[in-house]
């Protein structure tokens, strides 16, 4: 959507090697200010092991990477105050309130009591949850837990914030409305960077990289991928690109 | 500092709400020095003793009921047989034999120093110990009533002997549950701090949350203090607890200063609790922390002199004994609750407790990986 090209991750040569085994190999991406980044494939093709890298869990094993403007490998703290992170395992505290998860969080991203307040009193508002302001995480629904666990993850407006396969388990509605909030996120500027299998969801992005056994297999939008494969909707992009490799089985 | 706080305050709701955390710190005080200040007694009550009396004199029925009058002698079992005797202790029924052999008393009138027989089942060689030097000061006790008995008659003044005066010092009637409940005390602290500090980092790396604390810009050391600060509270309310209890139950004696030992607990609890932490960055899983914190528990246990005496150890156990941490407190803990020892006599432990805490929690901050 955003038609200034300024780019916000940059990724050249990203190699990630288990021993022998090479979970990313040799990945070059860029991600534009302001867009949703669909990182779309296979369970295993090396989604969670780049997002890990970039939100700088793990190191690479060589490559050049840069995240928000900062090098991946000196400056994993300056990243880390620009960016949010949602993970596929569940991760708020489920042993205590919403309220006291978001003001840990706001907290600890050094938020004042008056903001921490202000942000905590819109987001349940926003999210229609003021009711269970103090209820324990471990009582809520699990698409109330994942839309919870969101906008925490962008509670200190971030510019860029990574979404781990945030809708695993959860049913097509409640799917639908967590990217209403995805939505949201992207027009107040922040960049979305979202792993998924779920190739629906591959439509609701600006641009998607799909990827197969650690390498990126097409990059493009959702509509040029279509043309170029000339097919109706992602779920058959993936399923042609996917087929070049016969070991592949999805 | 602020974030501090605020991984304080979230680590305290989490504790206070759990319902299993709460009844372990009132609970397991309590039981730990009920059950265990009695399994540590060293003192004899019920020696089981076999007597195979072939003489039959009135000198062997007198040492027999010498026996069967003591609180600490059990005497049920009676034979000619030394081999019925021997199978019984093989059985592990009974604890000593004593065998008079036949001609005993005839033999002591004629001055010729007969010998009696005493067999110990020393699997247990510090009991079998005990029970030896017992029974000895019961013989010696009734050979000088006889001599006395046999010799008065012709003489006028007593025998020649040395006499003995003791008196016990800081425990005048050595009372073992005195010493036990300072030591069991240690051994709670130290064992409530070290395992909920270590399994609680771990749970965290194993719920995925450490996940996304680590996303953050935290600081290693926020986080480290922000772990460390609430056990070290709830391990200094376990210690004023269980002295509580211990004055309630035991009447253990107070006699140093309290603010002494909790200053002194304070340090060491970091010294502690920075073990545990540097334990649970090491390990992925609660199974493995739990494996980890039983290999060191028993060393720090057994090593620390809760049973046995340091001195007594040999020399290399002793140098090992400088990286045990409890083997300090366990020492200065006694020394100030027994003695009344003050702040220049526990001054070296201090030191050295000190120095203890620094190098874990820079050890535990240095290997704590925001980034793997």
């Amino acid at each position: 959507m955003s038609e200034q090209k300024e780019t916000i991750i940059t990724v050249k040569n990203l190699v990630k090697k288990f021993g022998d085994f090479k979970a990313n190999d040799n990945l070059s991406f860029e991600v534009f200010k302001g867009e949703i980044f669909g990182f779309l494939g296979a369970n295993g093709a090396g989604k969670t092991t780049a997002i890990k890298i970039l939100c700088g869990l793990w190191v690479p094993t060589s490559g050049d990477i840069k995240v928000a403007g900062f090098d991946i490998y000196t400056q994993t703290e300056q990243i880390k105050k620009n960016i949010g992170y949602m993970s596929q395992k569940f991760s708020l505290y489920e042993d205590i309130t919403v309220f006291e998860n978001i003001r840990l969080f706001g907290g600890i991203y050094g938020l004042s009591r008056q903001e921490i307040a202000q942000r905590a009193a819109d987001l349940m508002h926003r999210l229609d949850i003021e009711h269970s302001r103090d209820k324990l995480i471990s009582s809520l629904p699990l698409g109330w837990r994942q839309k919870l666990a969101f906008s925490v993850a962008i509670l200190h407006n971030p510019k860029l914030v990574f979404l781990d396969e945030p809708t695993g388990g959860v049913d097509p509605v409640t799917r639908r409305k967590f990217w209403d909030q995805i939505y949201e996120a992207a027009d107040k500027g922040i960049t979305v960077f979202v792993t998924t299998h779920y190739m629906d969801e591959a439509e609701y992005c600006d641009r998607v990289s799909i990827m197969v056994d650690g390498r990126i297999a097409d990059l493009d939008t959702p509509s040029a991928l279509k043309e170029k494969y000339s097919v109706k909707n992602m779920n058959e992009v993936f399923l042609k690109i996917a087929r070049i490799k016969p070991d592949q089985n999805n | 500092m602020r974030t501090i706080l605020y991984l304080i305050q979230k680590e305290l709701l989490q504790i206070l709400r759990n319902k299993t955390m709460l009844p372990i710190i009132f609970i397991v005080p309590i039981i730990q020095l009920l059950v265990l200040v009695h399994a540590a007694t060293l003192e004899m009550k019920k020696i089981d003793m076999y007597i195979v009396d072939k003489d039959l004199s009135s000198t062997s029925r007198g040492i027999v009921q010498k026996f069967e009058s003591s609180p600490f002698y059990y005497v049920n079992h009676h034979s000619f047989s030394i081999q019925d005797a021997e199978n019984e202790l093989k059985k592990g029924n009974i604890d000593i034999i004593l065998h008079i052999p036949f001609g005993f008393e005839s033999e002591l009138v004629k001055g010729n120093n007969p010998g009696l027989q005493l067999l110990i089942d020393a699997i247990n060689g510090t009991a079998a110990g005990l029970i030896q030097s017992y029974t000895q000061a019961v013989l010696a006790d009734y050979n000088r009533e006889i001599m006395l008995k046999w010799a008065s008659p012709g003489m006028k003044e007593k025998p020649l002997s040395i006499e003995i005066t003791r008196s016990f010092w800081y425990n005048p009637e050595l009372n073992y549950k005195t010493y036990m409940v300072p030591g069991i005390l240690v051994l709670l602290v130290t064992l409530i701090g070290m395992i909920l500090t270590s399994l609680n980092l771990v749970r965290e790396k194993e719920l995925g949350t450490a996940e996304q604390i680590n996303v953050t810009p935290i600081r290693k050391y926020h986080f480290i203090t922000g772990k460390l600060f609430p056990f070290w509270i709830i391990a200094l309310f376990e210690l004023a607890f269980g002295l509580f209890i211990g004055k309630l139950i035991f009447d253990i004696p107070i006699v140093g200063s309290l603010g002494l030992l909790f200053l002194f607990a304070a340090v060491y609890l970091f010294a502690i609790l920075g073990v545990g932490l540097f334990i649970s960055t090491l390990a992925s899983t609660q199974q493995q922390v739990m494996f980890i914190n039983f290999f060191f528990m028993l060393l720090f246990i057994l090593m620390s002199g809760l049973f046995t005496p340091v001195e007594t150890m040999p020399d290399f156990a002793q140098v090992i004994n400088i990286a045990n941490p409890m083997a300090y407190f366990m020492r200065v803990n006694r020394m100030i609750l027994l003695k009344g020892s003050g702040f220049y006599d526990v001054l070296p432990e201090f030191i050295s407790v000190s120095i203890y805490a620094l190098i874990v929690l820079s050890l535990a901050v240095w290997r704590y990986r925001k980034t793997v």
